[in-house]
């Protein structure tokens, strides 16, 4: 009956091909094949996300007047709620940590070059899209910090030059965050944005299997040894995937994710109010720009300047194409260098 | 040494099942929502007593659940859940009818609550009903 079954489905789906595909893929073996984890540990994360974020729908209410209760509701009386809205904000945290170093990795490996140069680009922009789900979600529960943090964050978008107030309108749903606001970002992290990852992850891991695994430039032109992706890595990364949703239910455990009062928008800002932490080099960063540098206000510098940094990270293989020309390869490689201490010393900073 | 591998092979299946479980009892849980306590008050307000006229009704909330007041024509109350016996739509007062119907599948009931017609199997669940103070209150019978 089983192979009954197999056979109609052979016949319909060619499920032989994708065994194929398995069988023939194979994984590079050296110094930095922990890297090769870092793609799939996001990809696990991503998956938690999704499961949790359903699970979180179920009783989630996108309004003002309920979505503080609802999510109190959810971690004081659903059951294993807690552990639930704890592994999505933690797991989303872990998420957004993972896809930066996947990011480094790659970077510094040079796994963006020819003929990788989509993927990476598709890479840079799903960690952005992870960025905006990270920037969204925060409102969700409605309560201080997250209020103050939208409205800050929002604020900071109205800064960019010539469609900045439009844009900062159109994010809060009015002049001001509101409900309206809430109603939006909600949109946008259940609908908008997932609906974007899902193309450019299907972009991304297509072109992964396509090309297979990128290899060091030291490596290429030498013998290497590889490992079968199936089952031999596969297992690998599946044990990868136990020992992260481990940390993860560990950290859900032992430090619930808070929820914090409820926001109230006619009430001061709370002290030490500051966003979550793969934004802090950017809010500190900001926060050093004079008011005014030679008649342009610093908010509107710093926000051109990260827009202007977004793009140079989203064409780094075009710059390594240019710099390897000029005969200067290590050129990229020392700004890489000095783009992960500054958000190191910056993330630093905004923690003491 | 096949008694080995098949002492390791049970404890890797174990242990994957074992994980499978604790992903999915969460989950499972999770789905169940908790039970709410229904209607924590057991007597509610509905309304003013002067506003309720002879031959007509009115829709109420008692806890989560709508109730119904209905002044018969002889000028006495009585007090029902809303929710139709058949398939738990909200029923209503019809003045022109002098009963209670339920719109949805052409469920009428008399004025004590009693199907005469239509589909639904069982009386209207009844409340007990006082006039306090020009006030309507409604309680549950116990």
């Amino acid at each position: 009956m089983a192979t009954r079954i197999l056979h109609w489905l052979e016949d319909r789906l060619e499920l032989s091909s994708i065994r194929r595909l398995a069988v023939h893929k194979e994984v590079p073996v050296h110094r930095f094949s922990w890297a090769y984890f870092l793609g799939g540990a996001v990809l696990f994360l991503l998956m938690i996300q999704l499961g949790t974020g359903i699970l979180l729908l179920l009783y989630y209410r996108p309004s003002a007047e309920e979505a503080y209760e609802s999510v109190q509701f959810i971690v004081a009386e659903v059951e294993f709620g807690w552990l639930i809205r704890s592994m999505h904000s933690w797991s989303a945290n872990l998420l957004v940590g993972m896809a930066f170093l996947h990011l480094f990795t790659t970077f510094f490996m040079k796994a963006y070059r020819k003929p990788r140069e989509i993927t990476w680009m598709s890479g840079v922009l799903l960690l952005f899209l992870m960025l905006a789900f990270g920037f969204s979600g925060y409102l969700l529960p409605w309560n201080e910090l997250a209020y103050f943090a939208t409205q800050v964050g929002t604020d900071i978008v109205g800064a960019v030059p010539l469609i900045g107030h439009p844009l900062m309108v159109f994010l809060r749903g009015g002049e001001q965050v509101t409900g309206a606001t809430l109603t939006r970002f909600f949109g946008f992290h259940v609908a908008v944005l997932p609906a974007l990852t899902t193309l450019l992850l299907l972009l991304h891991l297509g072109l992964v299997q396509k090309h297979g695994m990128s290899v060091p430039p030291k490596m290429i032109g030498k013998p290497y040894q590889t490992l079968p992706f199936f089952p031999n890595v596969l297992l690998r990364d599946i044990m990868a995937w136990y020992i992260l949703l481990a940390v993860l239910v560990t950290l859900c455990a032992f430090l619930p994710w808070e929820l914090g009062s409820k926001a109230d928008p006619f009430a001061p800002a709370p002290q030490g109010i500051r966003p979550e932490w793969y934004f802090i080099f950017m809010f500190e960063t900001l926060k050093i720009i004079p008011s005014n540098v030679l008649g342009i206000e610093g908010e509107t510098l710093g926000v051109v300047g990260f827009g202007a940094a977004a793009l140079a990270l989203i064409v780094v293989p075009f710059w390594d194409y240019l710099a390897r020309r000029l005969g200067r390869p290590g050129l990229l490689t020392l700004l890489g260098v000095l783009a992960v201490i500054y958000m190191a010393v910056m993330t630093l900073v905004g923690y003491l | 040494m096949p008694k080995r591998r098949s002492l390791l092979k049970a404890f890797l299946s174990g242990s994957i099942a074992a994980s499978l479980l604790s992903v999915f009892y969460p989950v499972f849980r999770f789905l169940i929502p908790p039970d709410k306590p229904e209607a924590s008050a057991l007597s509610v307000s509905a309304g003013s007593s002067q506003d309720l006229a002879p031959n007509t009704g009115r829709i109420f909330r008692f806890g989560s659940r709508p109730g119904l007041v209905v002044r018969r024509p002889d000028g006495s109350l009585k007090a029902y859940s809303a929710m139709c016996t058949h398939l738990d739509c909200t029923v209503q007062y019809r003045p022109d009818l002098q009963h209670i119907y339920c719109a949805c599948h052409e469920g009428h009931y008399d004025l004590n609550g009693v199907p005469i017609s239509g589909p639904p199997p069982r009386p209207l669940e009844e409340y007990s009903v006082q006039e306090v103070g020009g006030e309507i209150i409604v309680s549950k019978v116990s």
